[in-house]
């Protein structure tokens, strides 16, 4: 009877998903919104990738509530899995290779993650791809050495500066020119890296917030103490 | 709608949306339905990128395609970003809270949970368990009851 009701509501749902699918009148996408960004873009924001012009400039306010979500989210996975307690054995160390493979990646992931954030406003990246990239950077040690850890006081101050800058950014376009998260500072020339105004700058914090949210969230599951057998 | 390319990365979204709906609908483990959703993000993602799709256009990056080359529509794709990110932090809070149910009653098992769950609630307030002396021994279309865990069992 559950699996009989299942199928049906999944087939419904395909059914109803292909006739929409169908009925797009495909290659031209059906909104303007798009378009119209395609053509003020380059001239309003300056910068060259225009994903990051709608992420950081058209929808900055939109990308704060999304950072906000995933702080609830690391908050409440933290609050959720609780403090391994002392005397609670921690997992043996990594091999040999996991442990001189982390050494030697942890250097190499920093620079791309931080490359890719920086460069945000000229190529495909960001923020949020640079973030998760430093998270894993991060995360590699712990995996290789889960005696050691990460501290989570460092983590949460990172965060809550990072955090803060972005909103900080957000407030002086607010009083400087009238509107919050408005893109300040001159453009420059399209294509180099400074340019764009203040995207850098909310790139960079939006990417270390989010690569301290998913690195304390990815430690709190990790240091989570082995259920009794 | 012809086939062709397109049509084939339609089907493919919507399927994976759809197999990740019935994960979600029929599963009975917490973690294989935690795995389903993120099969159903994953069609949904994809489906959503799809919606800005053009074909005789280029990524929306000015400066690494000739002038006058139509781009495709951004949108879905800042919103697709953004969904991944959340994607990931909304698993991680899922696995976490199966953390926790697993340590609690040792079972991940839909049915066993709600048995279980309340055999719990009916010991907080007082009152006999739930259904458990009258209920029909099992078999369609009512599903069978798990046996009643020990209190030793119950209690660590």
């Amino acid at each position: 009877m559950r699996n009989l009701a299942a199928i049906l509501f999944t087939g419904g749902l395909g059914f109803l998903l292909l006739v929409i699918a169908s009925q797009l009148d495909f290659g031209q996408p059906p909104m303007r919104v798009g378009q119209e960004i395609l053509n003020v873009a380059a001239g309003e924001v300056g910068a060259a990738n225009i994903v990051t012009s709608v992420l950081l400039a058209y929808r900055g306010i939109d990308t704060l509530g999304e950072l906000s979500i995933l702080f609830a989210a690391a908050i409440a996975a933290g609050l959720v899995l609780g403090h391994r307690r002392a005397d609670v054995p921690a997992d043996p160390d990594g091999g040999f290779i996991l442990r001189a493979g982390a050494d030697l990646l942890f250097p190499l992931l920093l620079v791309v993650g931080f490359y890719i954030i920086l460069h945000g406003h000229l190529t495909p990246g960001g923020g949020f791809q640079g973030g998760v990239i430093l998270a894993a950077a991060f995360f590699i040690g712990v995996l290789a050495r889960p005696r050691e850890g990460l501290n989570h006081a460092v983590i949460s101050v990172i965060e809550g500066l990072a955090g803060a800058g972005f909103i900080g950014v957000g407030l002086w376009a607010l009083f400087a020119d009238g509107a919050f998260l408005k893109p300040m500072l001159d453009q420059g020339t399209l294509g180099d890296l400074v340019s764009a105004g203040t995207l850098p700058l909310l790139s960079l914090a939006l990417g270390i917030k989010v690569g301290a949210e998913l690195a304390g969230l990815m430690t709190s599951l990790s240091d989570t103490e082995a259920p009794e057998q | 709608m012809e086939l062709n390319f397109v049509t084939i990365l339609y089907v493919g979204a919507i399927g994976l949306l759809l197999i990740g709906a019935m994960g979600l609908v029929m599963g009975n483990n917490l973690f294989r339905m935690v795995l389903a959703l993120v099969l159903a993000e994953a069609g949904v993602n994809l489906l959503l990128i799809l919606a800005g799709y053009r074909g005789d256009a280029t990524a929306p990056i000015l400066g690494i395609a000739p002038a006058g080359v139509q781009m495709v529509d951004p949108v879905p794709q800042v919103l697709v970003l953004t969904a991944i990110v959340i994607g990931v932090g909304v698993q991680a809070l899922a696995v976490a809270v199966l953390i926790r149910v697993f340590r609690a009653y040792g079972t991940l098992d839909a049915r066993e949970l709600k048995t279980l769950f309340e055999f719990d609630v009916a010991a907080e307030k007082g009152t006999e368990p739930p259904g458990s002396t009258q209920a029909p021994a099992g078999g369609r279309p009512l599903s069978p009851v798990p046996p009643r865990p020990q209190a030793d069992e119950a209690s660590s």
